[in-house]
């Protein structure tokens, strides 16, 4: 099924939550609203006609400048051979949406990964705690307006320019080098 | 070796019964055979170590030592070198008693073993009349060292390894045992010496031809002493990708190394048993022992010296089959060795007691159906190395492979 | 130095995960983040009675490299290198899902000389990937040989690609809109010698280890993951194709030139044990090395002779800010899947590289329920992850 026919059958299903898919940019998407995201995801898989059996992907893109977070839902289907994408705009203080671990495991593992990267709660999830960054991290990664905690357990999180270090190190040898020239002895001329 | 050390002190022209430093010249004998046991033990070790490398880099399509000496053979020195010279770690929170000696627990179940094992005609350090049994109880010293290193080390990974080692170990001792008393029935002794004689030096005089139990009872033996040994297809107490290094992660240097000194001698002592109970020993083809005994002079220095060549001989072939054994095979997982001992070995060991025992009533009525089984027997061996071979060559065309003895050394 | 340093302590007690796990009673040991099972850095909370386990949480993290967030500020074409480090071991593929990613973002075409290179390199890459698993495989479940064996033909694949792009590992050989170098003269002898030669190889290792009494034993009925299991936790590559779902995106989905060529697509049967175990995920792995000497060896004779290898690439690869692309591709471990945002300059807005490692970790917890400790690292290995597939 191509992606008009897949919203059709949604919005069919849906009605007005269901809006028009978004200009076929290079891969159409449909936007849907936070709270019906379950209910969608779940008819997505369980529908004959569209048997979506797997989520391959959960990503989240950070738009400081409209003040959203996106959380966009790649659906992939492995009887019916058909890809969807779905998207839920969040509001970037808050971003919060219900989790679809129940309805596909891989997105265990992938929500998990967002939670720890750019913030977005996932409500429902079984077990929401940080997957790379240790558990005692303070901040979203991703985020655009992201800043490094200076220190991590006393781990500085910058280190030197290594070129600096060789710059003291030439400065230092040029002093080295002067105080051996001035304290060595004048030479006698022989006469 | 008492009989020896008598007749030196009649030729110093003492009675050893009456002298009164008998006992301290019997006391000076047994510490110099302690020390040459020892050390040969020790040299062994060394020497197999570099022999495993050597053939592992064979197998596995690459060198191995080259450089310390001649084909790397100075490698073990160097290594041992460096393992006295480490600085001597015992963990904080380890307990500092039983960690520092349970190694020597291991080397003395391992060295204890060497008294009753001979090595040809006369080489033995004591020839007892139970030698057998001997060597078995001793060699269960070794678990208690296993046990006491890894509870020691205070770390989870090598009470893991420990436990493994100790079920293991004490699992096979049955099969291991009762194999062992096949040729002991056979031989009608426990001594090691007696149950060499009682076999010959051609293929068909050996134990391991006699009937269809003693063949069985060998390969039992051998499983069972890989697994005793903590070798592959049974080393998963020291599971190099789970564990480690299982009960000695903790150790370092000098304690180390008398872990492994241990795992490679005992190769020498699981071969040289097998070789001594199944594969006619020392025996000289075509001499009998007791015209052996009866040697004298040049003779005998040369038959001596013959036994003691084909022993070793038979021996370091058996270790070149447990180190080949261990590059080739994967690991058995310990619920499923655990069921191969207790379900099938053991009951095999058993019901090969059983045949043995009604097969020697059956030879005794009947001389020539036992010679007949011997040959049978014999005959099905060589076709099963010919076949072997014979697949080896076609493994070799099959790949476009060459056999080149020049390069890589 | 001004103070010292406070070593960081991530206790056992500290941990989030066992604030919400039940523990009592049983042995709580770590695996890793060091360990000689060389899948990467990888940290395993196991969970145990003895020796068979309740529960074996991966703990991954160690290795995470924030290489999406390097995407935000690298151009298009700088990025290329980056993407080689996603996945070292299999390198090619990463470089390629990027580079179809961004091709789709420009709607470039490549020619068709660059395509065939790049599936020559891809498919010796897919070899000397699977090499590496099949042979540390064997190797963690005890079998020490198969390891350098693997390694000594995968030498002849890193000199074969050495001379191809001038690196062993990590080899930003593709660009965008094509790749960096036309095949030298004559490679295509050197690596007829090579196939000729690996082909009866992978013969000797099957006698030697693929149907071992022992390794049978050990990996056959491991973890049988059923085929809707595989799907729902989204496994892809050989670890889904084991389950017995024929799905490859070669030819699901064709991308490159790959419908110009004739190979098969190995499913696990169950043939030593259950269907989707783990033998049946080795066994996928050695048949794919196989297949892929099959389309390497038609890839060499159907070289187009029109030389160009790069298609009509911008000097500044500028796409308006928020247009998306997304590229699949069926790399060694399985379907990698590039998700572009373009940003408003020379970069991305966002990149996400979903990798099949990191949804095969999701699967392990289930799974380990009950298995020996023993046993867990057959089925790590078995899955064929790599650390910096799952970190990025």
């Amino acid at each position: 099924m191509t992606f008009e026919e897949i919203q059709q059958r949604l919005a069919a299903k849906f009605g007005e939550r269901i809006g028009a898919l978004a200009p076929a940019n290079k891969d159409p998407f449909l936007v849907v609203a936070a709270g019906d995201l379950v209910e969608i995801c779940r008819f997505a898989k369980e529908d004959a006609e569209l048997a979506f059996d797997c989520l391959m992907n959960l990503s989240s893109v950070d738009w400081p400048k409209k003040n959203q977070i996106e959380v966009v839902y790649h659906l992939w289907s492995y009887s019916k051979r058909h890809a969807f994408v779905l998207k839920v705009l969040l509001d970037r203080a808050q971003p919060q949406v219900a989790s679809i671990e129940s309805v596909w495991k891989s997105a265990d593992w992938l929500e998990r990964e967002q939670f720890d990267l750019m913030g977005v709660q996932f409500e429902g999830h079984p077990d929401l705690r940080r997957i790379m960054m240790p558990d005692d991290w303070v901040g979203n990664p991703l985020r655009k307006d992201y800043a490094e905690q200076p220190q991590w357990h006393n781990i500085t999180t910058t280190r030197d320019n290594s070129l600096e270090g060789y710059v003291r190190l030439d400065e230092l040898k040029k002093k080295a080098a002067e105080a051996a020239a001035a304290a060595a002895p004048k030479k006698e001329v022989l006469q | 070796m008492q009989g020896f050390l008598d007749n030196l002190i009649r030729n110093a022209g003492h009675d050893p019964a009456t002298w009164p430093y008998t006992q301290f010249v019997y006391l000076a004998g047994m510490a110099v055979a302690a020390l040459i046991v020892i050390n040969f033990a020790a040299i062994a070790s060394g020497i197999f170590s570099w022999a495993e490398r050597r053939v592992a880099a064979r197998i596995q399509s690459r060198v191995g030592p080259n450089r310390v000496g001649p084909a790397g053979f100075l490698q073990w020195i160097a290594d041992a070198v460096k393992l006295l010279l480490k600085e001597d770690l015992v963990p904080d929170e380890a307990d500092q008693f039983l960690f520092r000696i349970a190694p020597y627990f291991m080397m003395v179940g391992f060295c204890c073993v060497f008294v009753t094992l001979p090595f040809s005609h006369s080489l033995i350090v004591a020839d007892m009349n139970i030698g057998v049994f001997y060597i078995i109880a001793v060699t269960a010293l070794i678990v208690v060292g296993i046990i006491m290193s890894g509870w020691s080390s205070n770390s989870k990974w090598s009470l893991f390894g420990a436990i493994r080692s100790a079920a293991q170990i004490i699992s096979y001792e049955i099969p291991g045992g009762m194999a062992l008393m096949i040729p002991v029935m056979l031989a009608g002794t426990m001594s090691t010496q007696g149950i060499i004689r009682a076999q010959g030096g051609l293929p068909w005089q050996w134990f391991l031809f006699d009937n269809p139990a003693a063949f069985a009872a060998f390969f039992i033996y051998f499983t069972s002493a890989l697994a005793e040994g903590n070798r592959t297809p049974f080393d998963l107490p020291e599971a190099e990708s789970e564990l480690v290094s299982g009960y000695n992660t903790e150790y370092s240097g000098m304690r180390f190394s008398y872990f492994f000194l241990v795992e490679w001698g005992n190769l020498w002592v699981m071969s040289a048993l097998a070789v001594t109970m199944f594969l006619g020993g020392w025996q000289i083809p075509g001499l009998s022992p007791e015209r052996f005994d009866a040697l004298t002079g040049g003779t005998a220095v040369v038959a001596e010296i013959g036994s003691l060549l084909i022993f070793a001989l038979k021996t370091l072939f058996f270790v070149f089959v447990v180190m080949w054994l261990r590059w080739t095979l994967p690991r058995i997982r310990i619920d499923q060795m655990m069921s191969m001992c207790w379900k099938y070995l053991v009951p095999a060991s058993f019901a090969g007691v059983l045949f043995v025992a009604v097969w020697m009533l059956i030879v005794n009525a009947a001389p020539w159906l036992g010679l007949a089984m011997r040959f049978t027997l014999t005959a099905v061996g060589a076709l099963t190395i010919a076949m072997f071979a014979l697949r080896v060559l076609k493994n070799i065309r099959d790949t476009g492979d060459k056999f080149d003895f020049t390069s890589n050394w | 130095m001004s103070k010292p340093l406070e070593i960081p302590t991530m206790d056992m007690e500290n941990k989030e995960v066992l604030r919400r796990i039940e523990i009592t009673g049983d042995m709580l040991l770590n695996m890793g983040p060091q360990h000689p099972s060389t899948h990467g850095v990888i940290n395993f909370l196991v969970q145990t009675d003895g020796e068979v386990m309740k529960r074996a949480i991966p703990e991954v993290g160690y290795l995470h490299r924030s290489l999406e967030k390097i995407g935000e500020r690298c151009t298009y074409n700088g990025y290329m290198p980056y993407t080689d480090r996603v996945d070292y071991i299999a390198a090619m593929f990463a470089n390629q899902g990027w580079a179809m990613a961004v091709e789709r973002l420009l709607g470039l075409q490549v020619p068709k000389r660059a395509e065939y290179c790049r599936v020559i390199a891809c498919e010796l890459n897919r070899i000397s990937s699977h090499l590496i698993s099949v042979g540390t495989m064997a190797m963690d479940v005890g079998a020490v040989t198969p390891f350098p064996y693997a390694l000594r033909e995968r030498e002849f694949i890193n000199d074969l690609l050495e001379e191809l792009c001038g690196a062993r590992l990590t080899y930003n050989y593709l660009r965008i809109g094509g790749v960096a170098f036309d095949l030298p003269s004559g490679y295509e002898d050197k690596v007829s010698t090579f196939l000729d030669h690996f082909e009866k190889i992978l013969d000797e290792f099957n006698r030697l280890i693929t149907y071992n009494e022992i390794f049978i034993k050990r990996l056959a009925h491991l973890a049988p993951i059923p085929a809707p299991m595989a799907i729902d936790y989204c496994l892809v590559g050989p670890n889904l194709r084991a389950s017995g779902v024929n799905f490859d995106v070669r030819k699901a989905l064709p991308y490159s030139v790959y419908p110009e060529f004739d190979f098969d697509v190995p499913l696990g049967k169950g043939e030593v044990g259950t269907p989707g175990d783990s033998w049946d995920r080795f066994w996928c792995r050695v048949e794919e090395m196989r297949q892929s000497c099959r389309i390497l060896r038609q890839a060499l004779a159907q070289m187009p002779k029109d030389p160009a290898i790069m298609g009509k690439v911008p000097r500044k690869i500028k796409v308006p800010e928020g247009t998306e692309a997304y590229s699949r591709i069926e790399s060694a471990r399985g379907d990698m899947q590039y998700y572009v945002v373009a940003g408003s300059g020379e970069n991305a807005h966002r990149v996400k590289i979903r990798t099949g490692s990191f949804t095969a970790m999701g699967i392990i917890d289930a799974l380990s329920r009950g298995l020996m400790i023993a046993d867990l690292v057959a089925l790590i290995a078995s899955l064929d992850v790599v650390a910096p597939e799952i970190d990025r």
